[in-house]
């Protein structure tokens, strides 16, 4: 790229692209070069797997004998199961809180954290634990936190006089329990916001100052368009996250038996979990597959959804 | 922690009252930050201090109920108990070697991607992005099978090889994080490059890196946790006990007669210090005006 024409009147980047032309071959080629490593991983580790679920989704298989030709049978028997909506409101229920509620309390965190007062990075590292720490010991201690008679957070509401509700084993604040408790182990979203407020210069908050914008000013029209390509991250990737939970309502709702795993009346039966129930308690690993694919659906639409509306709301610089 | 910790402004004598009060409007400030600083702390922390007990009691009053919070005498010797009972040295190393292998192929293999889809223009960009991003909606119990399979086919199993390699191929999650950072950075400066005769790689390495140090070592820190405390594909692909890593290690003390949630604590808690210190590390990239230069006049 040595070509050094004078530069051109219009405001265009200077590298003038058309597609056909030379210099969008050498930059398409580079695309291909550069993005290879994804490319080769996404043949290897990706493709393949997901061909495979679509094929067992129209089988019978039980692990033990070979698989049997299914046909439509198990997205009619999906259609027709009650357990499948009831796993599709609960999932949507979770999601949306913990989603909602952890983007902003990490959000709010983070500005915490980024304050500069001595011993931040101290403050960093302890808000990053809960995050580290084991998810069965965490779930474990949350069980503790949220039991009705003897929990830390009834009995503080004892203190003030409310009558703490049952939580986990309450069928209507089950999920709420869930959702307060995702929340606390949202320390990568904290981290991820940490270092995107690093990228909002100074200069900004100096210029909206001279300009006479008052704090709240300053936070609404410089921190939150400089930070929504992050925010937009966060949403995307953590309602995924949740949409495809399972493993902590797992342990927090399962009791430890085969078929217990839901919760009181299934109160807390999410998609990941039924999945997880239909193939590795039931061996129906063809309805799993089924299921797996109304899943791909669910988050595919929702994240299709938001890369719609971003282009309203997300500010990239360039 | 206490509230004696707060640096007082060594600010001269002022004779504007303005000024005073706007460093009194400071201090409660500084005072406020600090007072949710610990409550948080004290939210926080609950989790490693329940480990910490649970790893000084003895095995009799781990089991007891209901649960006691504090140890009567804490068994400091369950440390060096617990760590001698299996070869642990060995599984720090093991954990070592492949945690570094896996964070160095995540970085390489997430930022020439990231780059590609934020400032490469080609045909099949969009499609392979939306692609990249639905790959992120398939549950990982989905790959899990056929992953294994092909290793198998390649004579891996019982070896590192199943634990980093993958780790070498992209990193869908890293790649749109990364993507979101680098199309913040202003096109003019990769045009300004270009025409001082870079290549992609170096404007890559010489602006994009500089100005995105926060968020790889974000990066950084997601992929030691997540190696570190891997504990699904060792299991599957471990076979002899001395291969064993640290997060797998631990589960050997879910042993044949009853589990030792003491012991297993303590070596749970020693695991953790390298990622806090990795932590407490990576953290300090995160300091206000890394992308000043370049970027001065915006």
């Amino acid at each position: 790229m040595t070509q050094t024409a004078p530069a051109p009147l219009s405001s265009k980047p200077i590298p003038v692209r058309r597609r056909g032309s030379a210099l969008a071959r050498q930059e398409a080629r580079a695309f291909y070069g550069f993005a290879s490593p994804w490319i080769l991983g996404f043949v290897l580790f990706g493709g393949g797997p997901v061909v495979a679920a679509l094929l067992l989704s129209f089988a019978h298989w039980n692990l033990l004998t070979p698989p049997s030709w299914a046909g439509l049978a198990n997205y009619q028997r999906m259609f027709a199961d009650p357990l499948f909506y009831r796993s599709i409101v609960n999932t949507v229920y979770f999601a949306a809180g913990s989603v909602a509620l952890g983007v902003i309390t990490s959000f709010l965190l983070a500005l915490l954290l980024n304050q500069k007062v001595r011993g931040v990075g101290f403050f960093r590292t302890v808000f990053y634990l809960p995050s580290v720490v084991s998810g069965v010991a965490t779930a474990l201690l949350w069980v503790n936190i949220l039991n009705p008679d003897s929990g830390l957070i009834n009995s503080i509401l004892r203190v003030v006089g409310i009558k703490g509700p049952g939580w986990l084993v309450d069928p209507q604040w089950a999920i709420p329990g869930l959702i307060l408790m995702s929340i606390w182990g949202a320390g990568n979203t904290i981290v991820i916001y940490l270092a995107g407020l690093q990228g909002v210069s100074p200069t900004l908050y100096e210029a909206a100052r001279l300009d006479g914008a008052g704090a709240w000013h300053r936070f609404w029209n410089v921190t939150i368009p400089m930070m929504s390509p992050v925010i937009f991250f966060n949403v995307v990737t953590s309602l995924i996250a949740s949409l495809q939970a399972y493993t902590l309502v797992l342990i927090m709702t399962g009791g430890g038996r085969p078929g217990t795993a839901g919760g009181p009346d299934n109160s807390t039966l999410m998609l990941g979990l039924y999945i997880y129930r239909e193939a590795f308690e039931y061996f129906d690993m063809g309805y799993a597959a089924a299921l797996s694919w109304a899943m791909f659906l669910l988050i595919g639409a929702a994240t299709a959804v938001q890369f719609a509306f971003a282009r309203r709301w997300v500010y990239y610089d360039a | 922690m206490t509230a004696s910790t707060i640096p007082t402004r060594g600010r001269p004598a002022t004779r504007r009252s303005a000024q005073a009060s706007q460093a009194t409007a400071e201090r409660t400030r500084r005072l406020l930050v600090y007072a949710l600083l610990i409550f948080g702390t004290v939210v926080f922390l609950l989790p490693f201090l329940w480990m910490l007990s649970t790893s000084l009691k003895t095995a009799q009053e781990v089991l007891a109920y209901p649960p006691q919070v504090l140890p009567k005498t804490p068994q400091l010797n369950n440390y060096p108990d617990a760590w001698t009972a299996l070869p642990f040295t060995q599984f720090l190393l093991n954990s070592v070697l492949v945690t570094g292998l896996s964070v160095i192929g995540n970085l390489i293999s997430c930022v020439l991607p990231a780059y590609a889809f934020a400032r490469l223009q080609a045909r099949l960009r969009g499609p392979m992005f939306a692609l990249m991003v639905a790959t992120m909606a398939i549950p990982a119990e989905v790959t899990l099978v056929p992953t294994f399979i092909m290793f198998s086919k390649l004579g891996m199993v019982n070896t590192y090889w199943p634990l980093f390699l993958p780790a070498w191929f992209g990193y869908a999650y890293f790649i749109f994080l990364l993507r979101q950072f680098f199309l913040t950075i202003p096109q003019e400066l990769t045009d300004a490059a270009r025409i001082d005769g870079a290549g992609h790689l170096r404007i890559l390495w010489s602006v994009f890196l500089p100005l995105s140090r926060p968020a790889i070592a974000a990066i950084a820190i997601f992929s030691f946790v997540g190696n570190w405390n891997n504990f699904l594909t060792p299991l599957i692909y471990l076979r002899t006990q001395n291969n064993f890593t640290l997060a797998l290690g631990l589960s050997l003390f879910q042993g044949q007669y009853a589990t030792q949630y003491n012991q297993m604590m303590a070596v749970g808690i020693v695991s953790l210090l390298p990622i806090l210190i990795v932590f407490f590390l990576a953290q300090r990239t995160f300091i206000e005006g890394v992308r000043l230069s370049g970027l001065g006049g915006r």
